[in-house]
């Protein structure tokens, strides 16, 4: 067992983990935090998109004992900071989810498009979402509501 | 599938890494970003014993220009190749590249030592470092050797590295302002594996006429391919037409794909040579593409 | 209850502010999952809960000489190993046929099987151990013998002389054969014009449901109850089955079904490793949680449409369609699959082929075999998208030989929309259908002269685009002819309860089910505008058996049809209880008065009477001041079934523009549209996300997901990178357009919705990648159209 310190949706915490645990898991069965969903566990899905350290990774390819002193947000994290309030607002209203279990790693890979590529164009959105699948909606929806955030905080921010 | 019952050792400076070897021998597999290693201990195929982390020694990190040359560490993750101002310019096909390497989230992970050592013959970077004609710092606890990426890769998934050896860094000549390249890919969908793929590096001198030409090619075969009947045939010419026909018709006997999913050697042969064409033509002045 | 019609009600509810029929609502459950606060059944831990895993045959087909379990007895963590014959003391076998399908056989099937393994992947033995990590170890301890046996794979040989028969017990592979005959075939093909004729390949497909199959079983030896979270479609049916072949009462079974991370048909099944799962936690008496990993959900999740057509199509000279003559072959792995059967797809294939068009002469064969590879059963648009690929791939054909423009053929030929009703020549009976009505809408959303002189200048260019269409039909709101009538337990009847509490907020619980579609979101909107209040002030219940009407679940486009049906009815009649209540408590006559957004009204003036809350407060808590013979149950219930039917169908055109880059064989679909007419639409957000969603599972089958076998029949594509499904970056915009023809069976007059984009888009894409390739004379029709196809097609491998 390997002890390792991280902080995770701002709160710091302390465990002993199985080298054998991927940080999906880590965050499930360890912390109970389950809105990080093991779609594939080889890496392929994207439901398990959480962030480490500023950046999207795949949760079911990092060893959680890999991250002592590494910080990690989920999204739970990320709805509970408001961070993105405006793009599930919009993922509500145009139904860019149905059965919801790829919604969350959407969502993350979402908020890094509104975080790094505020220009983004619709094809652009296509490809970064691309990695990220989802069964059910076509995609279009959720291309609308990520085109439709950056949309508003361009014209919020003036530009 | 959980993935089967391993040690982890972080290792936090080259030392830390020679003892875990020591200590382990065979059983220590090293890990650094990942994304292909923790996606194989899903299907259960490998059980390493200890995953000694690298990704902590500062050694193998970071992008530098010295003594003439670009050097970029072994833990150097895609999505900085994509963003790294000096790979931008000294080596601009790897930044090319990266875009092509799976998804955003793999590449803040994967790292282009990673993708050397792991040798797919799909994959990018090694026929980039191919096309390049990159040097490998190969490190290991007896010291450091200097290979070339074009005799490193000696078949499938299987490379010149020894036990207990690592990439450190891969180094490149600057780009002159004569070189040309290009990296195209025909993938099922965006971030595949490619079906067959093309680096291309050449240098074009003001008349057009092609110097140094490597065409490294990727997906056809059972590691990166550097189609030298197809250079040779190009070396010297001006680039025009009738060259790039020479260079696709000199490409055939340079190439023996393997069947795989998605379709049969002759499908991969086609491909490549499309891409030949597709590559070159960039090269062309514009008039001539125009035509 | 049928007593209830529009005039009864008054139409003009749906001017009024809480008429929520036909509104844009957005879904109540969506904020939850955005959020990652849903809960899937992996998310739900039990006390003294142990994980499964098992080992699957690594053979085709091979029998079972061996199963030594010491070492993974012995392995840490590990509790219990379970062969098939220890789950067999407690569960007994199944048979999966169905009476109304003449001379089906199949042979029984046991959760883990006794003697041999059948396909790779096949689950064979079960380890139960303390975490799912343990339970991996503990199989990879396992030692099993194996006597490897011939495999038959190809279902082209299944019957032939010298086939592996794989239930020597059945006498041969032939698991269902069915012919359809109308008019006279050999004739009119004999008279005909032209006769067009093809083979049509459709790949082995599966679902993929992004949530891999779940459930967890929980036996309490206390009171004898088996408790199931599970994540289906169809939880009272599982309900019955657990009962069934666990030797319980079906009242002992309660099947709790939360949030479902998709399902296209995959979880309507009966597994064998999930009926092991209950049979050990029934052994055990304590919870047993199994998850599917991602490999083995490509080998034990149902496959579905591996069929080899041969049709041929016959016209006269001025365009008209004189027959259909369809030859329909399909092999569905080595059991048919409980209890819906692996013949429905084949049959389907019979009844729907050439169905948007008029015409006499029809013969349809299915013929349905056994082999060695993974079970097939109902997905998605089962046997649509094979029917339409067929039909329409035809009719493009036909319409070229008569160098007709495609959409003028299908304007000659598509069945008017005056002649309704209509039985088809396979026996299908439509109620009303809107072909040209859609066609006329679709030619309103799509550009056709810009696309065609787009086309002719890129051709010129080098760059070769084309514009398929495809009309289909798609069947929905499914009576007891489909499964009923043969034997099965599977309810076409839904129930619904609306209740009002004291605080005036209403509670629907219902026996259709929630999978990411809607079904929530649209019982509620239909409990609100049927009762008469905001729809933020209804809960939904779904998804247990023990809390809810007994009902289908969800299957074959009947949620919006059959359960909001129920659910309506059930609204209406707790609004006219709540108005009698009202009627006394304001010494009105209940007709007076009316519910809006909440509050009992005055009809003629719409003047406030009185809260719901208020009269909640007097019903629940002051119930003497009332009269003393006042029926005041703020509760209803209404089951609803269709009668007139046996199928609500429904119909609709697709159009697709894609470029096939010719040199590398790559397609890329430009743009889509579609037009389908599901009768009254609840929720046009919901619909629009359902046919867009539907389309790019279809896209995603023509261009790239196939379960590749090799001769041996072991699966190739046991990844997600090897099995593809379609991503963001390859999908197009997909414009969605509505005809509503509701249907006269209901109050509600809702058809399905969710099958129609699947059931259209591959033959449109496949009519568009051929309109592309038609100056170079090639033409493509096995599935999915890869490059390697394409190329070849194109003589350039």
């Amino acid at each position: 067992m390997i002890p390792i310190t991280l902080t995770v949706n701002g709160e710091r915490v302390t465990r002993h983990v199985e080298p054998r645990r991927h940080l999906i898991d880590f965050l499930r069965l360890d912390l109970g935090l389950t809105g990080s969903h093991a779609g594939c566990e080889h890496g392929v899905c994207g439901a398990c998109t959480v962030r480490v350290d500023g950046e999207i990774v795949r949760g079911c390819l990092v060893l959680a004992a890999s991250l002592d002193g590494a910080e990690v947000t989920t999204i739970e994290g990320l709805s509970d900071s408001g961070e993105v309030a405006d793009l599930q607002a919009e993922f509500v209203a145009r139904n860019a989810a149905q059965c919801g279990f790829c919604t969350p790693g959407m969502v993350m890979t979402a908020a890094d498009i509104l975080r790094h590529h505020p220009q983004a164009s619709r094809a652009e959105i296509r490809e970064h979402l691309s990695g990220n699948y989802c069964r059910c909606t076509g995609y279009q929806a959720i291309v609308d509501a990520v085109e439709a955030t950056l949309a508003q905080r361009r014209q919020e921010a003036g530009r | 599938m959980k993935w089967p019952a391993i040690g982890y050792i972080r290792a936090r400076s080259l030392d830390d890494l020679w003892e875990a070897q020591r200590t382990h021998g065979a059983a220590a597999q090293v890990l650094a970003g990942g994304q292909t290693l923790l996606a194989t201990l899903a299907f259960r195929l490998s059980e390493p014993g200890v995953l000694v982390d690298i990704t902590r020694i500062p050694e193998l990190r970071g992008v530098s220009l010295a003594g003439g040359a670009l050097r970029i560490g072994a833990l150097t993750r895609h999505a900085e190749l994509a963003r790294d101002p000096l790979v931008a310019r000294h080596a601009p096909l790897f930044a090319a590249a990266a875009p092509h390497i799976a998804h955003p989230a793999i590449r803040n992970r994967g790292t282009i030592g990673g993708s050397l050592a792991y040798a797919d013959p799909a994959a990018e970077l090694p026929a980039c470092a191919v096309a390049l004609d990159a040097t490998l710092h190969l490190l290991s606890a007896r010291g450091e050797r200097r290979v070339k990426a074009e005799g490193f890769f000696t078949g499938l998934l299987s490379t010149l590295l020894e036990p207990g050896e690592i990439i450190a860094a891969v180094e490149v000549a600057p780009a002159s302002p004569a070189q040309r390249t290009a990296i195209l890919e025909v993938a099922r969908r965006s971030g595949d594996y490619a079906m067959a793929g093309i680096a291309a590096a050449l240098e074009l001198d003001a008349t057009g006429r092609v110097a140094a030409p490597r065409l490294a090619f990727f997906g056809v075969g059972d590691r990166p391919v550097l189609a030298n009947r197809a250079n040779v045939a190009l070396a010297g010419r001006v680039l025009d037409a009738q060259a790039i026909a020479a260079a696709a018709e000199a490409l055939g006997d340079d190439l023996d794909p393997p069947a795989d999913l998605h379709g049969p050697p002759e499908m991969k042969r086609h491909l490549a040579r499309v891409l030949l064409r597709r590559a070159l033509t960039q090269f062309l002045p514009a008039k001539e593409m125009a035509a | 209850m049928n007593e209830i019609t529009p005039a009864s009600i008054g139409l003009s509810r749906e001017d009024l502010p809480n008429s929520y029929i036909g509104r844009s609502v957005p879904r109540p459950n969506v904020p939850k999952l955005v959020q990652g606060r849903a809960t899937y059944t992996d998310d739900v831990v039990l006390p003294r809960m142990l994980h499964a895993a098992f080992l699957r045959s690594p053979h085709a087909h091979a029998r079972i000489l061996s199963i030594e379990t010491a070492a993974a007895l012995a392995t840490p963590g590990v509790v219990r190993v379970f062969t098939g014959r220890d789950i067999a003391e407690v569960c007994d076998p199944w048979v999966a046929v169905l009476d109304h399908l003449k001379g089906m056989k199949s042979a029984p099937q046991h959760p883990l099987p006794l003697e041999r393994a059948t396909w790779q992947g096949e689950p064979v033995v079960a380890v139960v151990a303390e975490s799912r990590a343990a339970a991996e170890d503990g199989v990879a301890a396992l030692r099993v013998e194996w006597e490897p046996l011939p495999a038959q794979t190809d279902m082209e040989t299944a019957l032939a002389p010298g086939a592996v028969v794989i239930h020597p017990e059945l006498g041969d592979n032939l698991v269902f054969t069915r012919t359809a005959t109308a008019g006279d075939v050999e004739a009119a093909f004999a008279a005909a014009h032209k006769v067009v004729e093809a083979t049509f390949v459709t790949a082995r497909h599966t679902g993929v449901t992004l949530e891999p199959r779940s459930i967890i079983a929980d036996y309490n030896r206390a009171d004898g109850t088996l408790t199931v979270h599970q994540s289906t479609q169809a939880p009272h049916m599982m309900q019955g089955v657990f009962a069934k072949h666990l030797r319980l009462r079906e009242s002992d079974v309660r099947v709790i079904c939360k949030d479902v991370g998709g399902s296209f048909g995959i979880k309507v099944h009966v597994y064998p490793d999930e009926v092991a799962v209950a049979a050990m936690a029934r052994i055990m008496g304590r919870p047993v949680k199994f998850v599917a990993d991602r490999f083995e959900s490509f080998t034990s999740d149902i496959h579905a449409r591996d069929h080899r057509i041969k049709a041929r199509i016959a016209v006269d000279a001025q365009g008209k369609i004189l027959g259909f003559d369809v030859d329909d072959l399909t092999g569905i792995g080595p059991y048919s699959v409980y209890p819906r059967t692996s013949a429905i797809e084949g049959n389907q294939v019979v009844n729907l082929c050439g169905g948007p068009y008029d015409f006499v002469n029809y013969r349809c064969t299915t013929t349905v075999v056994l082999q060695n590879k993974a079970p097939t059963c109902q997905y998605r648009a089962v046997g649509h998208p094979i029917a339409t690929a067929v039909t329409e791939g035809l009719v493009d054909m036909a319409a070229e030989a008569l160098g007709m423009d495609p959409i003028a053929f299908r304007r000659i030929n598509l069945i008017r929309d005056d002649a309704y009703p209509r039985t088809s020549p396979s026996g299908m009976r439509f109620e009303g259908l809107s072909h040209h009505a859609s066609l006329d809408k679709l030619l309103e959303m799509v550009p056709v002269e810009k696309i065609r002189a787009d086309q002719a200048a890129q051709r010129a260019r080098g760059v070769y685009r084309g514009l398929g269409f495809a009309s289909f039909i798609e069947l929905t709101n499914p009576s007891p002819f489909m499964y009923g009538i043969g034997g099965a337990r599977i309810s076409a009847q839904d129930g619904a309860t609306v209740r009002m509490d004291p605080d005036g907020s209403i509670t629907i619980a219902s026996g259709v089910t929630e999978q990411g579609q809607g079904t929530e979101a649209i019982l509620a909107q239909i409990a609100a505008h049927g009762v008469g209040v905001p729809v933020e002030r209804v809960k939904v219940i779904t998804g247990d058996t023990q809390n809810t009407p007994y009902g289908g679940g969800t299957w074959a486009c009947r949620g919006a049809g059959i359960g909001g049906e129920a659910a309506l009815q059930s609204a209406l009649a707790l609004r006219a209880q709540i108005l009698e209540v009202a009627g006394a408590m304001l010494q009105a006559k209940p007709e007076t008065l009316d519910v809006v957004m909440g509050e009992v009204v005055d009809r003629a003036s719409g003047t406030p009477r009185l809260s719901l809350a208020e009269l909640g407060r007097i019903v629940y808590f002051r119930g003497d001041t009332l009269p003393r013979d006042l029926p005041r149950e703020l509760v209803q219930t209404r089951h609803f079934i269709t009668k007139e039917y046996p199928f609500a169908f429904t119909n609709g055109i697709q159009a697709c523009w894609a470029e096939v880059d010719v040199e590398t064989g790559m397609v890329k679909v430009l743009e889509h549209w579609c037009v389908e007419d599901c009768g009254r639409v609840i929720n046009p957000l919901l619909v629009d996300e359902q046919v867009r969603g539907g389309i790019v599972q279809g896209l995603g089958g023509a261009l790239y997901e196939h379960c590749v076998y090799d001769a041996e029949g072991n699966l190739l594509t046991t990844t997600l990178a090897d099995y593809l499904v379609p991503m963001s970056a390859e999908m197009p915009d997909i414009h969605v357009g509505h005809v509503e023809t509701p249907t006269r069976e209901s109050l509600l007059g809702a058809k399905g919705a969710g099958e129609a984009g699947t059931a259209g888009a591959p033959a449109a894409l496949m009519n568009a990648i051929n309109d592309a390739l038609r100056p170079l004379g090639a033409r493509v029709t096995e599935q999915p159209f890869t490059p390697a196809r394409i190329l070849k097609a194109l003589g350039r491998i």
